[in-house]
């Protein structure tokens, strides 16, 4: 990209005109991209290879080397290559910003459509692929109440492992803990799925279940428990290191032993951060299909009782729906799609506005 | 604030008085602090150090430590536990395979004979990802730059927020949308890469559709965000003083950007960028909603086909017996180990980087 043109020479520094540089008029830019895209759609619609896409494609291009070409010829090849870049940079948040616009629109527009009292208030028992109605009632329950005991199982372990890191750990342990609270992070969640699928649902399910296999929400509810624990194991890690340590010393002076000065000192100043990571954490647990498709069953009836028989889940929904046959189906799956999203979307904004009101700053 | 360690000492008047039961106080003030206490009940008033109490054997302190201490082992007993289950369950499956489980392409573990191997699916899953990566990490990285340096800061923070909201979508949602409604450009791109392109051997003949290429784009735009996200907050943090004394030193925007910015954000965005491989080595229903499910090692990217291990556990869960259960645990097994390799190279490369860059700051 670095055609070097026969610059310019500078004038002799003798008698300097002005003491700035020179620069480009302010119409460069617009007039270099006005003729990229006329260039681009002459070469492109007399060769014939292709259409306005790509008009727009070689347009950009032929921009970034206009551009280039002369701010190097007036303003010199340093400042050349900062607006250079400074257009790759503009450019490349417009490439991105097109398909997740795409996505969102597609969510809103095709997930309205079964946006009624219907699709919250059945469940998919009985309905054939003929059928128009159905609805997600069974797989919202089985959301909210999966994630729900995942929390309860995650947050006082996930808590009191940062309690441990953060307070008691010293040496070697500790930092391989730390460690591997970061190593498991990136545990694909397909892979927890099948954790839970041969210790809970093949292995110990069936010593209370007549031997055979139980698939239940309980076990996605353990899939999505593991899932949890780094997320909010490192965020309450993180909050509980911004504590002010005049804070403890303070309580220490006053003669509290160190489990009371973590638990009503330590852990209430830190409250609202690890309150935003575990919302994070819940918000993601939700979204989660592969360890739900693997471990819960996936019925289509209303199943209050997450430790017996089938159960599905939002996320679990939409992939069923996205794979059948019916024509009614997609309409579903987007519709629970946006109910999701939705779920998601408000778990996460209340999360974000929460940890704004932190007053411990970074 | 200030009132909470008072309260929490009063309350120790109450029942046990557990006030006396610390074993060992942690901080050095504290320790200055309970010499010079006043020597008495231990319900005093403020100062109720106690008087130099003694260590129990069997005190809260000592609970809740252990209690701690159990919370923290459950990190390593799951990792161990997922690594024990998962061989325990993949040998048998594995004694009864019949062809090379690491060069056999197919997979029919519930045939007679069972037959199955792993080589056409990890291949696809590392080709995947690291297609996807090569496409959106330099995106990710501009829009992080561009909402970090160069919006305006309301537009900026406002867009950054947006964007932590999109990394919170559920990949279900963008392999839905990929299936529906990106096939069909996508098809239309491979059909013209494969006319002008062909003679590179990635950009192969048709049949168009669920393809490598399909798979691979609507993974890059799900780690975008998640990439996008985490290295914004990176490039935040670099110290003022940093990009002040580069511009004054008479650097264009993009001199400081390089000189000050990436060199002060690099462990920060490998983390991010080896975050972003993670999940998308890891990435199923997307991936099982947008690959053609075929069983070759291909470099072909245009053809209809492709598969990823985390995919076909998705697709061909609902049909397995016994023996296709302990494959797909088998092939869950290996990436498990893929990621485990990955995620521990990263976080050595950052623990180093953080040293060094601690050190020279």
């Amino acid at each position: 990209m670095t055609t070097t043109l026969p610059t310019h020479r500078p004038r002799p520094p003798a008698q300097p005109a002005t003491l700035r540089a020179r620069r480009l008029p302010a119409y460069a830019a617009p007039a270099i991209a006005v003729a990229a895209l006329l260039l681009s759609a002459g070469l492109v619609y007399g060769a014939g290879i292709g259409g306005p896409v790509l008009v727009v494609v070689v347009g950009a291009l032929l921009y970034l080397v206009g551009l280039f070409v002369a701010a190097n010829a007036v303003e010199g090849r340093r400042s050349a290559r900062d607006r250079t870049w400074s257009a790759l940079i503009h450019s490349a948040f417009v490439l991105a910003v097109l398909p997740l616009a795409s996505v969102v629109w597609t969510l809103v527009s095709k997930g309205s459509e079964r946006l009624d009292a219907n699709f919250f208030g059945t469940s998919m028992n009985n309905i054939g692929a003929r059928d128009a109605n159905g609805g997600a009632y069974h797989a919202i329950i089985g959301t909210l109440e999966q994630v729900g005991i995942a929390a309860l199982i995650t947050v006082p372990l996930g808590v009191l492992c940062a309690i441990y890191i953060v307070e008691y750990g010293r040496g070697r342990f500790a930092f391989t803990i730390r460690f591997f609270v970061d190593v498991m992070t990136g545990i694909p969640s397909i892979v927890t799925g099948l954790f839970v699928l041969a210790f809970w649902v093949l292995i110990v399910s069936p010593w209370f279940n007549d031997g055979r296999p139980g698939f239940s929400g309980f076990a996605a509810a353990l899939a999505l428990s593991v899932l949890m624990l780094p997320t909010v194991v490192r965020s309450t890690e993180e909050m509980l290191r911004l504590v002010p340590a005049p804070l403890r010393e303070g309580a220490y002076a006053l003669g509290v032993p160190k489990w009371k000065t973590i638990l009503r000192v330590v852990l209430p100043t830190a409250l609202p951060g690890i309150v935003t990571g575990i919302m994070l954490a819940i918000a993601r647990a939700a979204g989660e299909t592969a360890p739900v498709l693997l471990v819960a069953g996936g019925g289509a009836a209303i199943n209050f009782n997450p430790f017996e028989n089938n159960q599905s889940s939002l996320a679990l929904f939409v992939y069923q729906q996205a794979g059948e046959a019916s024509k009614y189906s997609p309409a579903r799956a987007w519709t629970a799609a946006l109910t999701l999203v939705a779920l998601v979307l408000v778990l996460t904004v209340a999360a974000k506005l929460l940890a704004r009101r932190n007053r411990l700053g970074r | 604030m200030g009132d909470t360690p008072q309260r929490s000492a009063h309350a120790g008047t109450g029942g046990t008085p557990v006030a006396t039961s610390h074993e060992r106080p942690a901080g050095a003030s504290a320790r200055v602090a309970e010499r010079s206490g006043n020597p008495g009940r231990p319900d005093g008033g403020l100062g109720g150090g106690g008087g130099l109490p003694r260590a129990r054997a069997f005190g809260a302190e000592r609970a809740f430590r252990g209690l701690t201490l159990a919370a923290g082992s459950t990190v390593l007993i799951v990792i161990a536990a997922i690594a024990i289950f998962l061989i325990a369950k993949a040998v048998p499956a594995l004694r009864a395979n019949t062809e090379s489980f690491w060069t056999f392409e197919g997979w029919f573990p519930n045939d007679n004979p069972p037959k199955f191997g792993i080589g056409a699916l990890a291949f696809g899953t590392v080709l995947s990802s690291l297609l996807a990566l090569l496409v959106a990490v330099p995106v990710a990285l501009g829009i992080a730059l561009y909402l970090s340096h160069y919006a305006p800061r309301r537009l900026g923070n406002s867009l950054g927020f947006l964007i932590d909201l999109l990394a919170a979508v559920p990949s279900v949602v963008f392999g839905l949308w990929g299936r529906d409604y990106f096939a069909g450009p996508v098809a239309d791109l491979s059909a013209w890469l494969n006319k002008y392109f062909g003679w590179i051997p990635i950009f192969g003949e048709g049949p168009y559709g669920s393809s490598i290429l399909l798979g691979s784009v609507v993974l890059a735009i799900m780690v975008l965000p998640i990439v996008t996200s985490l290295s914004r907050e990176v490039f935040r943090q670099t110290p003022t003083a940093n990009e002040e004394a580069a511009l004054a030193l008479g650097a264009t925007r993009w001199e400081m950007i390089r000189t000050a910015v990436l060199p002060y954000g690099r462990p920060g965005v490998i983390a991010a960028v080896m975050l972003g491989l993670g999940r998308a080595l890891g990435e199923t229903i997307a991936l099982a909603l947008t690959l053609g499910s075929t069983y070759a090692i291909s470099f072909n990217i245009l053809e209809a086909g492709g598969n990823s291990i985390a995919a076909n556990i998705a697709n061909r869960f609902g049909e397995a017996n016994d023996t296709g259960r302990g494959a797909l645990i088998a092939s869950g097994l290996v990436l498990f180990a893929i990621t485990l390799i990955v995620n521990i190279t990263a976080r050595a490369i950052i623990y180093r980087r953080r040293e060094f860059t601690e050190s020279a700051a």
